[in-house]
């Protein structure tokens, strides 16, 4: 992580990454050629393997890590333009050779660094790999992406070495500091020196902004809340933005973010193809799994088929044998528009009420190693509950000359960007809108505008490059600042009941709205730490407390207000100090440059920082060593 | 017997560059092929040397064979895309099925697999535009100098240009080409590993 003031070398490119679920990108700006909101703006044509021994450019990287046996592959397939010492291999080759020997596949690795329920750090992908296999950590294998990405570039920009670009890293706008950190990890571990992180859907809005040079300001005008509803292929992102005025100008104001929610495209098409299946099933034929993956490819091509023209009433689907006997062995079926209207329209994107909420089962154990996938896949109920959560959202932020509706339970939004490929379908598109300005009708408000115009399958690389220009003073930024407000949990000093856990009060040490490169004041209040030993406390989350400050000490919140994070951990070297000895300290957050939250522990009485680490190691529900309330 | 046809010397010196031309080189082995199973074919396949009234020497060292002015293809990038092809919409496993038995219901499930793959291999390696962009049937008018590999002219070709006449075929041309890189090592001849499922 550097700050980019800092190094005085200028670069000439902005370059975005998109470090996607299941696929990458990059775009760049040209700098010193762009001008004002005329930008030159590119794609990088990313070099990666296709086939054994042969590799192609294609504007997108799957996010795929293949982890050959030794035996495999011949000396030499794994050749990149840049480097012949790859033992491991990144992008369509790696689906492509996954889909037949799953077990060396890694997949959805953004999933697993921001599963809270294991150790980010540790060699657990893929996770059904036999023992031979040697498994990366989430961690390392977005390290690898990133790397190819950086090699990428180097290899076609030769006169612009990549750690002297400024890079903007996207990020769902959903994820934790522990999440938003490891991303900054990843990206320092593969080179980025000079990297900033940003959120999708932010990026999303600045590449429509960019791409409508200029007459963004004709579409949206103040008083307009812009949502944002990114699918991606395995994330359902929402965020809010608000159209204010400052000192004359228009300004975007980022005023609320959704919940992690694991829902994505993969999802609708695993679910039309297991639809299939049954279907196949109960005429006698039951593919095997090779069979389902090819049927989840003919699925989602079928999809867009019936998504995009509303003509076609059934698709045939075809699934080639895996002999060299095409016609004899091929399974035969089709994909009626009944049945996607069924699974998708239906199943992901209901026509519900506003007052709907994601139905939520209670999870089994706490053992899971599988990916916490959501548990209602429907993205409208999703929604509601963001708009229901966020009702208030817009009380506090100045110059949006916002009248909040009496008795409003939802937020109400007046435009809308869609993000994701999922949303090339028109069908689905007409379903939100149609869904939320029912939502809107019923409380007298007025229907919501789309934005029309966004490239959705490059929109975040290329925003998240527009970002970086913009950030030098080219063009309109997105403020807004950290989303949530930080708590540590504090022992109540309240006399213990027996056979109850002693109550928890809840320290605000970083406010909502926290912009980049600044720092929270001191809390009054201190902790004891153990020289020595690590001290864990519990940490909490809040979307919709916009009103604490530092030292607000909470004694009751409602269950959904505050969420709970993973535990930090504070300790304190034994240097200078008796072990055991117990030291007051006060914890300080500050968000960095990059934009990840950083927590500090400052003893009583002197200048030394300690770094307070975000436990990535999951599962930890520590209770002996809690940190205590002095 | 025309200007066209050598004489007898001339026909000997043909003879043997046309030996030692399909012995070395294939391609010019197969216009010879395809010259001899079309006895109508309008013209000779290749420029030959005239030898004239000098003293053939049949018996001495053999003439050296004529340098083809037609340039060889590399199989290495017709290799690749029969992989492509392979690979993608199962083109080989296609054409080399024996369809005799299967039904029309089940050659067209198979055909709509081979073309859904053809066109993507089509359109990820090639930028396919149109010789012409007029609307077939339209009448156009061909100015001197018209390039005539882009345009077959046909019909009743005569006179001098401008040639007038309407497009029935609008042409394809191939505006960029891009095949994967290969590694040195890599074995373009097997467009398609066998399988083994362990």
């Amino acid at each position: 992580m550097s700050d980019i003031q800092a190094n005085d070398n200028p670069a000439r490119y902005s370059i975005g990454v998109d470090l996607g679920t299941t696929h990458c990108a990059l775009s760049y700006v040209d700098m010193g050629a762009s001008d004002g909101e005329k930008t030159a703006q590119g794609v990088l044509p990313i070099s990666q393997l296709t086939a054994p021994g042969a590799a192609e450019e294609r504007d997108l990287l799957p996010s795929f890590l293949y982890l050959p046996h030794e035996n495999e592959l011949a000396p030499g397939d794994l050749t990149l333009p840049w480097t012949q010492e790859r033992r491991f291999i990144v992008g369509e080759l790696a689906r492509s050779r996954g889909a037949g020997t799953p077990i060396r596949l890694v997949s959805s690795a953004k999933s697993w660094l921001c599963h809270p329920g294991v150790d980010r750090r540790a060699s657990i992908l893929p996770s059904d790999a036999p023992e031979e296999v040697e498994r990366v950590s989430p961690l390392e294998s977005s390290v690898r992406y990133l790397t190819h990405l950086r090699e990428a570039w180097n290899h076609a920009h030769p006169d612009a070495p990549f750690d002297q670009q400024d890079v903007t890293v996207t990020i769902p706008a959903s994820f934790d500091p522990a999440a938003r950190e490891l991303t900054a990890e990843a990206a320092a571990a593969a080179g980025y020196t000079r990297m900033t992180l940003l959120e999708e859907p932010q990026a999303a809005l600045y590449s429509w902004i960019q791409k409508s040079s200029g007459g963004w300001r004709k579409q949206v005008k103040v008083g307009d809340v812009i949502l944002v509803v990114d699918v991606g292929g395995g994330t359902t992102d929402l965020s809010l933005i608000a159209v204010v005025e400052r000192e004359g100008n228009l300004e975007l104001h980022r005023v609320a973010v959704g919940e992690h929610i694991l829902l994505g495209g993969d999802n609708m098409d695993l679910a039309l193809a297991h639809t299939v299946a049954r279907k196949l099933a109960q005429s006698g034929t039951q593919p095997d799994p090779w069979q389902l993956r090819a049927l989840t490819y003919a699925c989602r091509s079928a999809k867009e088929t019936l998504l995009s023209d509303p003509s076609v009433d059934a698709v045939p689907l075809v699934v080639p044998s895996r002999g060299s006997k095409l016609i004899g062995g091929s399974l035969r079926t089709e994909l009626t528009r009944a049945e996607l209207t069924q699974i998708l329209l239906e199943g992901f994107f209901p026509q519900v009420d506003a007052a709907a909420r994601p139905v939520s089962r209670a999870r089994v154990g706490l053992t899971q190693l599988g990916l916490p996938y959501a548990q209602d896949a429907a993205v409208t109920r999703h929604l509601a509950a963001f708009l229901g959560r966020q009702v208030n959202a817009l009380a506090e932020v100045e110059g949006l000359q916002h009248q909040a509706p009496q008795g409003a339970t939802l937020l109400h939004p007046t435009v809308v960007l869609f993000n994701g490929g999922v949303f090339k379908s028109p069908l689905l598109v007409e379903r939100v809108m149609t869904t939320l300005n029912s939502w809107l009708a019923s409380e007298n408000a007025p229907a919501a505008r789309l934005l029309e115009g966004a490239d959705l399958d490059l929109a975040v690389a290329r925003g998240a490059a527009y970002y970086g220009y913009v950030r030098r003073g080219k063009g309109v930024r997105i403020r807004g600042g950290t989303a949530r407000a930080y708590y540590v949990a504090v022992e109540s000093a309240m006399p213990a009941v027996p056979g109850l856990e002693p109550p928890v009060q809840a320290l605000c040490v970083a406010p909502f709205g926290m912009e980049e490169g600044t720092d929270a004041e001191l809390p009054a209040q201190e902790f004891g730490l153990v020289v020595g030993e690590p001290v864990h406390f519990r940490f909490f989350g809040s979307s919709v407390r916009r009103q604490d400050q530092v030292g607000t000490l909470l004694d009751y919140w409602q269950p959904d207000e505050l969420q709970e994070l993973e535990e930090i951990e504070a300790s304190l070297p034994p240097e200078g100090r008796t072990p055991g000895e117990v030291v007051p300290v006060k914890l300080h957050a500050r968000v960095t440059e990059a934009g990840t939250l950083e927590l500090e522990a400052i003893p009583r009485g002197s200048s030394e920082r300690w770094k307070v680490e975000f436990d990535v190691r999951g599962g930890a529900n520590a209770g002996a060593d809690q940190g205590m309330g002095l | 017997m025309t200007d066209m046809n050598p004489g007898f010397f001339g026909r000997i010196g043909i003879a043997f560059g046309a030996f030692f031309g399909i012995l070395g080189n294939a391609s010019f082995a197969g216009r010879v092929q395809r010259l001899r199973e079309a006895p109508e074919a309008p013209e000779a396949p290749a420029a030959a040397p005239d030898f004239k009234a000098e003293a053939p020497k049949p018996a001495a060292a053999p003439v050296q064979p004529a340098p083809s002015a037609l340039k060889e293809a590399s199989p290495v990038a017709a290799l690749q895309l029969l992989g492509l092809l392979q690979r993608d919409a199962r083109f080989i496993d296609f054409v080399e099925e024996d369809i005799v038995n299967y039904s029309d219901a089940d050659i067209g499930a198979a055909a709509r697999l081979v073309h859904d793959g053809c066109r993507n291999v089509l359109r990820e390696h090639f930028t396919v535009k149109p010789v012409r962009t007029e609307a077939e049937g339209t009448r156009i008018t061909l100015q001197e100098g018209f390039d005539a590999a882009a345009i077959r002219l046909t019909g009743n070709v005569v006179g001098k240009p401008p040639f007038s006449g309407s497009i029935s075929h609008r042409g394809w041309k191939v505006e960029e080409t891009r095949l994967p890189k290969l590694a040195p090592s890599h074995d373009a001849s097997i467009v398609a590993p066998a399988e083994v499922e362990l």
